[in-house]
């Protein structure tokens, strides 16, 4: 019993050694100094970089944070030091519902509000999806920190005559900072290998973006088009990107890690 | 010339409650934002599809035509593949799941299930499209050469496995979903199986119920809904995911009886299809097919999350 149980176990795990050994064999050899800085070449020709895909994401993950993360925080403030508990648990609830909506339905969504009635494609447009699924996820992680703050700090503050909203901003947000920084990162995480939202809002683009109210590209939609496309040169190009993405997303669940060691500890 | 008020302890000037109100409403409209985004999703998605779903009204669902070219569209196939491929990923992944969970909470020793638990918390954090890359160029020639052709050897009398074997199909679908819902499903067992208080095992114990029977009696009937929820969580998971799937499931629409034949979900059509739409009711066509598919999502969502928070002390609080 036990061992059918542990073999169980262990079938759950393999996927991802086996998922990250394919993509050290078939990506590790092909990063260099001209895939992390050169343009994708033209159809045809071998050769070329994703530097405009790394840099894409980049961006795009900076604009999601500005629009995902104040809303976010707020909210999780409201959930944490305001409301009623029973309005309370209705959010609760809303917010748990749409993080299981298709990350698909978001780029629909955006292209409707934004793509459409500004006639173009649009980096703007591949953000605010990303930042719209933040939202939810920002906001749960907040209140999950902010509710551990001892409430004697909060009444300490409010015993000086500090305004609430200050005591909140300076008293309880601060003290709760590392898990907040923390929430945001796992929400950073979990969009920045999202794929469907940019279909159809960021496009993908093959040059660099000189105007956020262009196509931008990103390195999960330059994997998918390399992935499915017949040439050799791309496929070897595709995986090479995605050991760069898995690196960016194992990279910020590290520091996740750390910083979380560094609270139950400090 | 200064008036002895002025040599007073600076104290808040009247109306300084206004920073307050603000800040608190602030943090309302936030809040509240989360049910504006469902309403807006549901209003933008029915706006985006209003010529289809005059054209075709509830026919929509159950027509099996997809003909761009004669402008006739029908959502059944993509339904058909959406179930078909989630309901295999259960298939796999909610054993699978349930089994690792209880081991994590019952049988392993307490050094290994931390770093087990991040193992599979690392799983959850691969991308879709890295799964997909994986599953054109790994997973599926494997499937082709290897594991489909012992299924159809061997218990190819079953229409399920008979056909030709393209290697992209839907089984390959629901082995890509499954490996992408197992991580949620492990976790959210584990946690419920955590709840499960220790009284029960210790009564069970005490009757001299085994080990496996305390399993069996204490434990798992005791957290029977909240499994369900986690495999009901599962599913509404499966049935979104998109990237994956349309990288290995064949893209074509069809309904077969064999599981090596491809197939095509809601979601794959919609990523596929969508920037190459060339009328307007192909495009409302693909926006209805969002709308049924974020109507079923948020249904199953619902429905889990209700299974889930029943279970005891507020059920889950993690957010997945």
């Amino acid at each position: 019993m036990t061992g059918l149980l542990f073999a169980c176990a262990a079938a759950v795990m393999a996927p991802l050694f086996l998922v990250l050994y394919f993509l050290l064999k078939e990506g590790a050899s092909s990063i260099d100094w001209n895939f992390l800085t050169k343009l994708p070449k033209p159809t045809g020709e071998s050769g070329g970089g994703m530097a405009n895909a790394i840099v894409g994401t980049l961006t795009l993950l900076g604009m999601a944070a500005v629009m995902g993360v104040p809303v976010g925080i707020m909210g999780g403030i409201y959930l944490a030091e305001y409301g009623s508990d029973r309005g309370n648990s209705w959010i609760r609830f809303a917010a748990d519902v749409l993080n299981g909506v298709p990350s698909i339905v978001w780029g629909m969504v955006v292209y409707l509000m934004l793509v459409v009635p500004f006639k173009t494609f649009s980096a703007y447009a591949g953000g605010v999806a990303l930042g719209l699924m933040m939202i939810p996820l920002v906001m749960r992680t907040t209140e999950e920190v902010l509710v551990l703050v001892p409430q004697s700090y909060r009444e300490a503050a409010l015993a000086l005559g500090i305004s609430r909203w200050k005591v909140i901003v300076v008293i309880v947000l601060r003290t709760a900072l590392k898990g907040v920084v923390t929430g945001v990162l796992i929400a950073l995480a979990r969009v920045a290998g999202e794929t469907a939202p940019l279909l159809f809002t960021a496009l993908g683009n093959n040059f660099w973006n000189r105007n956020l109210a262009e196509p931008i590209s990103a390195l999960p939609l330059q994997i998918f088009s390399y992935a499915i496309s017949p040439y050799d040169d791309w496929h070897r190009q595709a995986w090479a990107g995605a050991l760069v993405l898995m690196g960016m997303i194992l990279g910020l669940n590290i520091i996740v890690r750390i910083l979380s060691n560094w609270r139950n500890n400090g | 010339m200064p008036t002895a008020q002025s040599s007073l302890p600076v104290l808040p000037p009247m109306g300084s409650r206004a920073p307050d109100i603000t800040f608190k409403w602030a943090a309302f409209a936030a809040a509240l934002a989360i049910l504006a985004l469902i309403a807006l999703v549901g209003f933008e998605l029915y706006h985006g599809a209003r010529l289809s779903i005059a054209k075709f009204g509830p026919g929509f669902l159950v027509s099996s035509e997809w003909d761009p070219v004669s402008d006739r569209y029908g959502a059944l196939p993509f339904i058909f593949g959406t179930l078909v491929s989630s309901v295999l990923a259960l298939l796999l992944a909610v054993p699978l799941g349930v089994a690792a969970a209880l081991f994590l909470t019952e049988l392993a020793p307490f050094r290994i299930r931390q770093p087990i638990v991040t193992v599979i918390e690392m799983l959850a954090s691969v991308p879709s499209v890295i799964f997909g890359l994986w599953g054109i160029f790994v997973l599926v020639p494997w499937l082709r050469d290897h594991l489909f052709v012992w299924l159809k050897h061997t218990l190819g009398f079953l229409p399920l496995f008979q056909g030709p074997i393209y290697g992209v199909s839907m089984l390959a679908g629901g082995i890509i979903v499954a490996i992408m819902i197992l991580p949620i499903v492990t976790s959210i067992s584990r946690e419920i199986l955590r709840s499960v208080p220790g009284l029960q095992r210790e009564a069970a114990y005490a009757l001299g119920a085994t080990r496996w029977e305390v399993i069996r009696i204490a434990v798992l009937s005791y957290a029977r809904r909240g499994l369900f929820g986690a495999a009901v969580l599962g599913l509404g998971r499966a049935l979104g995911e998109t990237m994956a799937v349309t990288m290995v499931i064949g893209n074509r629409p069809e309904i077969s009886a064999s599981l090596f034949a491809p197939g095509y979900t809601l979601a794959s059509v919609i990523a596929n299809e969508f920037t190459e739409a060339t009328s307007d009711l192909y495009l409302n066509a693909l926006f209805e097919l969002g709308l049924v598919l974020f109507a079923v999502t948020i249904l199953i969502n619902i429905a889990a999350q209700m299974m889930l928070r029943s279970m005891g002390s507020g059920g889950v609080s993690k957010v997945h």
